[in-house]
Parts: structure tokens; sequence; C-alpha cells
């Protein structure tokens, strides 16, 4: 097991760098990991500095050209800061680029608001034709990103600090990992907040399925399992799932708990694992939900 | 090289305008415009798709009218679209779309987009080994107000990015000025500038193939009698 996703990110990169199509795209962040590969490829590893605008605006021009670029920063400077360029440089030009987005949510707690990113997957879902990836362990990660940069569309992966005991690297479409049998509720859990999802529901009879591909979601595959209940667990904004569950399931009577981030800036800092309880998505908090939900 | 009449131009120009008044801002980019068609840029309807063309890129997406008068003039598209301009079947809207129009190398409108892009096109040219081809990109001065510029401008100045041309349609539109000269902003990074008289096509051709392939290439064509 490589020892982060970030880590995981970095070695995948220098792999799939042989294709001289490749570029990767930087605003100083991780520039220090990637400086073997710059040495290496220095036409094709592109720091350009803390200029996020620019980050985007490079990768659309690369693309143009036939480039794939792979553009790397923390989740609120690379999503939400260039947030027109992304729509811009990148869609509007009908050209696609990989991105890879770390600190997402509350990874970097400490930091307070500026460096938190819970809203990146909600902003790309305004946009037409993403895949986005929230790998749940750091061995999903080489997978994925070699499937994405070997595409043409665009996509965005969702790297965290957090991280399941066990990883499910085919597990774009829902994959069961406890069937709880015919009619019991599904909770689906996204990446990171699996094992939090089935330690709260141990002893419940709830279904939990998992993806780390929440775009394009899996429909077809909740069909074939959801009944009256869902519980939707994301690692990130509240909700941002619960229009595509909704629509999947529109011609059926059904109930629906979309559990997330809080909007709220909370203004504290702490770890991780703080933010994970103050919004209610360690087991206890899940299980608190999920309890009131189904009773 | 053939080149373009200002009588040709004129003509199908009129057909864009049908009848509606043009600012001066439209008139003022034409002269750069036929100069770069007709005198620099190696490009022709039939290279559109050449990896190995030179790429215009109008950041300045509202210059739009001549743009599209001087494609049909050199073939690029059919002067019959320039007849329905805007309209709910036409191709060509008040800012042009790169998927919608044969020859045109970005979509654009909203500004400060441009110049980041042509980085990018022109880094691609350089991981690809063409050394041939050459990046231009057209800025208005106002346009320059937005800072995503300058994060273009000091990168590409800063790397040495020798295959970039921008070029700055400088009609004194900008709210604030660029006082010292708007060459300033891209010289103190690096950049070899020229300044000209942007009705001069002589000056202007001269300026446009003034780059040292070493530094970006910044032209400056000052029309002070436009807005």
């Amino acid at each position: 097991m490589t020892s982060t996703m970030r880590d995981a990110f970095v070695t995948s990169t220098e792999e799939v760098l042989a294709d001289p199509r490749t570029t990767v795209v930087l605003a100083d962040i991780s520039a220090a990991a990637f400086e073997p590969a710059a040495a290496r490829y220095p036409d094709r590893v592109i720091n350009v500095g803390i200029r996020e605008q620019l980050m985007i605006g490079v990768a659309g021009g690369l693309a143009l050209t036939g480039q794939r670029p792979i553009v790397h920063s923390y989740a609120p400077f690379l999503v939400e800061r260039a947030y027109e360029q992304i729509k811009l440089d990148l869609d509007h030009q009908d050209v696609g680029a990989v991105l890879v987005g770390i600190g997402g949510s509350y990874d970097r707690a400490s930091a307070g608001r500026t460096h938190l990113g819970p809203a990146d997957v909600a902003l790309l879902d305004t946009l037409d034709g993403w895949t986005v990836h929230v790998p749940g362990h750091p061995d999903e990660v080489r997978p994925l990103l070699r499937d994405v940069v070997c595409g043409q569309d665009s996509a965005y992966l969702r790297l965290s600090i957090r991280s399941n005991t066990a990883a499910y690297p085919r597990a774009g479409d829902l994959h069961v990992v406890r069937d709880a049998g015919p009619g019991a509720p599904l909770l689906v859990a996204v990446g990171p907040v699996l094992d939090a999802a089935v330690a709260a529901t141990a002893d419940r009879p709830v279904t939990v399925a998992y993806t780390h591909r929440p775009r394009p979601f899996d429909t077809a595959g909740l069909r074939a399992l959801a009944t009256t209940e869902v519980i939707l667990v994301e690692p990130y904004l509240a909700g941002t799932s619960a229009r595509v569950v909704s629509e999947a399931l529109a011609d059926r009577p059904h109930r629906l708990l979309a559990l997330g981030v809080g909007r709220r800036d909370l203004r504290r800092y702490g770890s991780a694992e703080d933010h994970e309880r103050w919004h209610g998505l360690d087991a206890t908090g899940l299980r608190r939900s999920v309890d009131a939900f189904l009773t | 090289m053939t080149t373009t009449t200002a009588t040709d131009l004129g003509a199908l120009l009129d057909r864009v305008r049908a009848g509606r008044e043009f600012g001066a801002n439209v008139y003022s980019t034409l002269d750069v415009l036929q100069v770069l068609y007709d005198r620099v840029l190696r490009i022709t309807p039939a290279t559109v798709a050449d990896p190995d063309r030179d790429r215009f890129l109008l950041s300045k997406g509202h210059a739009v009218a001549g743009y599209y008068a001087l494609l049909a003039a050199r073939g690029f598209l059919p002067a019959e679209w320039l007849d329905d301009q805007g309209g709910p079947a036409s191709r060509l809207g008040d800012h042009p779309d790169r998927t919608l129009v044969p020859g045109v190398e970005i979509g654009s409108g909203s500004l400060g987009h441009g110049l980041g892009l042509g980085v990018g096109t022109a880094l691609g040219l350089r991981a690809q080994g063409r050394t041939g081809p050459r990046v231009y990109v057209l800025l208005g001065d106002a346009e320059l107000d937005e800072g995503s510029n300058h994060e273009a401008i000091a990168y590409a100045g800063a790397t040495g990015l020798g295959n970039l041309t921008a070029i700055v349609l400088d009609n004194r539109s900008a709210t604030y000025g660029w006082p010292g000269g708007a060459a300033s902003r891209f010289t103190v990074n690096g950049w070899s500038a020229a300044t000209v008289d942007g009705r001069d096509h002589d000056a202007l051709h001269g300026a446009l193939t003034g780059h040292d392939d070493h530094r970006p290439h910044v032209v400056v064509a000052v029309v002070t009698d436009g807005e």
C-alpha cells in the first residue's frame, strides 16, 4: 500500500508522463514532489507559480494543441478560485483536462476557512459531462488516474487524507459492501466515509453500497438496490448528489436522507476528525442521523 | 501574398452591420486584423486543423464584426453567413465560438481569458517540438484591467516563452489608463515590445514580425481616433 493518496498521485503521474501527450500543470502546490518528474520532462511538468487562473488557462491552451493536461492544487484554489476558467477555458473551448485536488472539505482544518473546500463537487456539478472520482483509499488512486488520463473528457479526482481500511479500485458502479437483504434501506457511501458508515450501521438492517464515482452516478445500480429508504453519505457538501438520486427514483415513492458537510463556516480549527464529528459524519453522528430517519 | 482591400472588407463589414451602428472599437481593430491575415499569419482555410499552423486568438471577443468580415474575405467562412449574424440560426454570435466558426481558435467574450489560453497553446507547441508555429493573442487596453492577464504576462516573461506575441489594441478605453504605456507592463517582465500607430500597416507589419524568439513579444497598436 502506498502511504497517502497524494503520494499515489505523484507516483502514478510519473508513470503516465511516459506518454508524450501528458502534461502536468501546477501552481506551486506539490511542486517539490514533482521535481524529479520536472527534471525528466522539463517541457511537460509546468509550474506557473501561485497563479490559479493561469493554471487552468494554460491547461485549456495545452488541450487545444492536443496535450492531455493534469492540473493539481488544493481544492478551493483549483475549483473555486478558477471556476470561470474551468467553465470557459476548458468546457466552452470543448477541450478536457484532468483536475486533481487535495485538501477537499476539512483536510486542512487547522488552516481555517480559506483552505476548506466542501463545495468543489457541487460546483463541478453545475457543468456538463464531468467525471468525478472520490477515492476512499490510496490504492484506488492509480487505476482511477490512469483511466481518466487515457480519456479525452474532463475529470476531477478528489484526493483526501481520510481513508477507509479496504480499497475498492473498481467501484465506480455501486459496490455492495454489506447486504441486509430484500427490502432493507440502502445507504450509499461515497469515498472515504465508508468505514464510518459501516460502523454506524453495524447492528442495523441497512444495506451499504460504496462508490468512488459520484459523477456519472450509477443510477442503474441505485435503482436495482434501492427500496423505499435511501441514505446518501458524501464527504463534501451535504445534498450534492440528492438531485441525481431524486431524479433516478422519480417514478418511485421514496424517502431520501442526504448527509454530508454543512454550509456554515464553523470558525473552528482542530483536525479533520474534529470536523467530521462536528458535521455528524463520524460513526456516532451518522448513527444518530440514520436512526432518526428510520424510526 | 494576396491582400484584403479596404473596399472588399468594408463591403463585407456592411453585411455584418446590416444597418446597425458600430462603435469605433469595431473599426479600430480592422487594420491590425488585415495586416495579420494578409502579411503575418501562416494560416489558410486549408490549414485550420494543421498542427503546425500559426494560431490567432481573439481575446477581446467583442471585436467580432471585423473578425468575421476578415475571415469571410480570406475564405474561412462563406460571406452569406455574415447576413444573418446573431440570428437564431446563425453560427456567428456577438462573441465568437470556436466550435461554430472555421478558423476561430478560441471562444471568447468574457475578458481576460485569451492570454492564458495563448500561453498554454505556446507551451503545448513547445512540448511537441513544433518550433515553427507562433501564437498571437489580440487584447484590448481595457481588457488589461483583468488580473488574469497579469498572471500570464509575468509567467510568460519569466520563462522566456519565445513563441508568443500579444497584441494590445490600445484605443485608450481603460478606465484608469496605463500610465507609462501599456507596453511597460510587459517589458518589466522581460518581454520585447513595440508601440506603433495602429493604422499604419507597414509599422504594424514591422512590429508584428519584430520578435526575437527568445522571449515573448508585445505589440501595442495605438488607435487614438477610436474608442
